[in-house]
């Protein structure tokens, strides 16, 4: 079932689509910023909501790069692995990433912290190598700033 | 030099707030579209100043504002999208104008509506583009505050509302069929054309889809004349283009320049040359889906025709440098791997064949290369070619292999001979 709060948001979304089925990615978002990521009954909600089948709602969320259909950490490093982080060197970040946390991507490390996952292109090549932790960007890395970047998400 | 689509913006990075934007005299245009002129004259207007497009396939937009059926009897509503879905790797333009200056862009949307009977606007918007949606939703309410949004728009009878969709991330989403699809709430799977979205777009009806960058240019093209517009660039196209630089030069960045400016100004006096260390080998003039430009063409002049004739795409104008101490082979890989991984499956030479290419390129790279490798990258080439996909992703995606079979063919013959990657540490 999907909660009061959860139902409010995607009706909201709604109001500026024509038909029920054109909100499915947001209501999906929506479930997953109060959930932390899709599981199957989720979708289920979602597809009875918006009077899809759940297969549908399905093809729709396995579709996209930021629907987790996986559970996730409390934070999401999603680190560019795209053509100009690849020439300033985003796999050193990576590994330093991996002597912090012990997480290869993908992982998500033992104490439910941070889920690590590459990610295409970030629109910041100017500031390569760079990456997302949450809704924040971090560019101009060196591998000496990621033990300082990580501490400040609990 | 006349900076019209940056020339606002602050140093610090502030954006360009309402009332700024208003005292530097904006939305002006936007009175003009909506009080002053009939729709078809700023259609007319924006085609005979030869705005191009500058998502990448560079198609005049008045032309393309022209199809959209206008008469009484024309469907409704009608939809005006903005694609702001920068995903194209190696590119990073389209952030600026969003989080400088989002009043300019949603002045062009209204002139742009304006012009094609829409009363709906949607922006999509790229997820990772946090302070721009946050920007972009702050100035949206500004300007329905002041009644440049909403109904009856300063008095003209003309109602238009401007929405936010936050994708939820596939390079897909970026190609205009795609991006309706993904916008309907589907899968970002490209449609069959005809009929174009300008008939048939949007939930069935007439669409028009235009990049950030080229919807910024609207507003300036109205309040200063398409001969004005003309004067701008340097070259046949109209206007400035905003080009970028990344990758091993002194000072990575982004500059509005006149169109034609030649690359290697761009290269040198704007991104301060090559790094200590290190030299010029290639570069993708615009984005990852553009052919390598080489030496010989570092006199060419940025502009659409040009760049062709070279046998590249403007693209996007965001080069991606590549220097003499990065492997091209492993460039190359990366970016099919993109590709790959990015392709929606629709059809099968992309999804089949851009997966077989990664393979080879990894092959190559890890040192179990085959001395016929070249031979059936070069024909995967052609498979990926036009004609054979409903969208431009799997060309796009052969343009850098091709090109760097071509300029670069004894690395990957090296790579072939020594069974291994020469620029990795033994």
């Amino acid at each position: 079932m999907l909660s009061e709060a959860e139902r409010k948001e995607i009706e909201a979304e709604l109001r500026i689509m024509p038909r029920r089925e054109s909100g499915c990615v947001e209501a999906l978002r929506a479930v997953q910023r109060h959930r932390g990521w899709v599981d199957d009954s989720a979708v289920a909600d979602v597809a009875a909501f918006l009077g899809m089948s759940p297969d549908a709602v399905d093809s729709v969320a396995t579709f996209y790069n930021l629907v987790h259909r996986r559970p996730v950490g409390r934070h999401v490093i999603h680190l560019c692995t795209s053509v100009t982080c690849w020439m300033l060197r985003y796999p050193e970040i990576q590994a330093a990433i991996h002597r912090e946390l012990g997480i290869a991507p993908g992982a998500t490390t033992d104490d439910g912290r941070f889920t690590l996952l590459p990610i295409q292109c970030l629109g910041d090549c100017d500031h390569a190598p760079a990456m997302m932790v949450d809704d924040d960007l971090h560019h101009d890395l060196v591998p000496d700033d990621v033990p300082r970047i990580l501490e400040r998400y609990d | 030099m006349e900076r019209p689509l940056t020339g606002r913006m602050h140093d610090d990075g502030r954006p360009v707030g309402f009332d700024e934007y208003r005292r530097a005299g904006g939305y002006e245009a936007a009175r003009r579209a909506l009080t002053e002129m009939e729709p078809s004259a700023v259609t007319e207007l924006v085609q005979e100043a030869g705005l191009k497009g500058r998502g990448g396939a560079g198609f005049n937009t008045g032309l393309k504002w022209s199809f959209v059926p206008t008469g009484d009897d024309a469907p409704r509503p009608r939809y005006l999208v903005c694609n702001a879905d920068e995903m194209e790797p190696g590119t990073f333009k389209d952030r600026l104008l969003i989080e400088g200056d989002p009043h300019q862009l949603i002045e062009g949307m209204i002139v742009a509506a304006r012009a094609i009977g829409a009363e709906v606007g949607y922006v999509f918007l790229r997820w990772a583009y946090r302070k721009c949606e946050r920007r972009l939703r702050e100035a949206l309410a500004e300007a329905r505050e002041a009644g440049w949004l909403g109904e009856d728009l300063q008095g003209s009878g003309f109602d238009l509302d401007i929405h936010v969709h936050v994708s939820a991330g596939r390079y897909m989403s970026g190609e205009e069929t795609g991006l309706l699809n993904a916008l309907e709430g589907g899968r970002a799977v490209p449609r069959s054309k005809p009929p174009y979205p300008q008939q048939s777009g949007l939930w069935g009806k007439p669409t028009v889809v235009n990049n950030v960058e080229t919807l910024c240019n609207v507003p300036h093209i109205v309040r200063n004349g398409a001969e004005w517009y003309q004067g701008l660039s340097r070259a046949e196209s109209g206007g400035t283009k905003l080009f970028g630089a990344s990758g091993r030069v002194r000072r990575p960045g982004l500059w509005e320049l006149p169109l034609g400016t030649p690359i290697r100004e761009v290269l040198e006096e704007h991104a301060g040359g090559m790094r200590e260390g290190y030299r010029f080998r290639g570069l993708l003039p615009g984005g990852g889906s553009t052919d390598f430009l080489v030496d010989e063409h570092l006199d060419l002049p940025l502009d659409f025709g040009p760049v062709q004739e070279a046998g590249s795409r403007l693209g996007t104008g965001t080069m991606i440098v590549l220097d003499d101490r990065t492997c091209p082979v492993g460039m190359v890989h990366n970016l099919e791997t993109f590709f790959a991984q990015e392709s929606c499956g629709w059809c099968t030479p992309c999804r089949e064949g851009l997966a077989w290419v990664r393979d080879l390129l990894g092959a190559l790279e890890e040192g179990h290369g085959h001395a016929d490798d070249l031979e059936l990258l070069s024909t995967h080439c052609d498979f990926l070619g036009p004609g054979n996909t409903f969208c431009a992703l799997a060309p796009g995606a052969a343009e850098p292999l091709k090109s760097a079979l071509q300029y670069f063919g004894d690395d990957f013959r090296r790579h072939v001979d020594e069974q291994r990657c020469p620029w990795k540490e033994a």
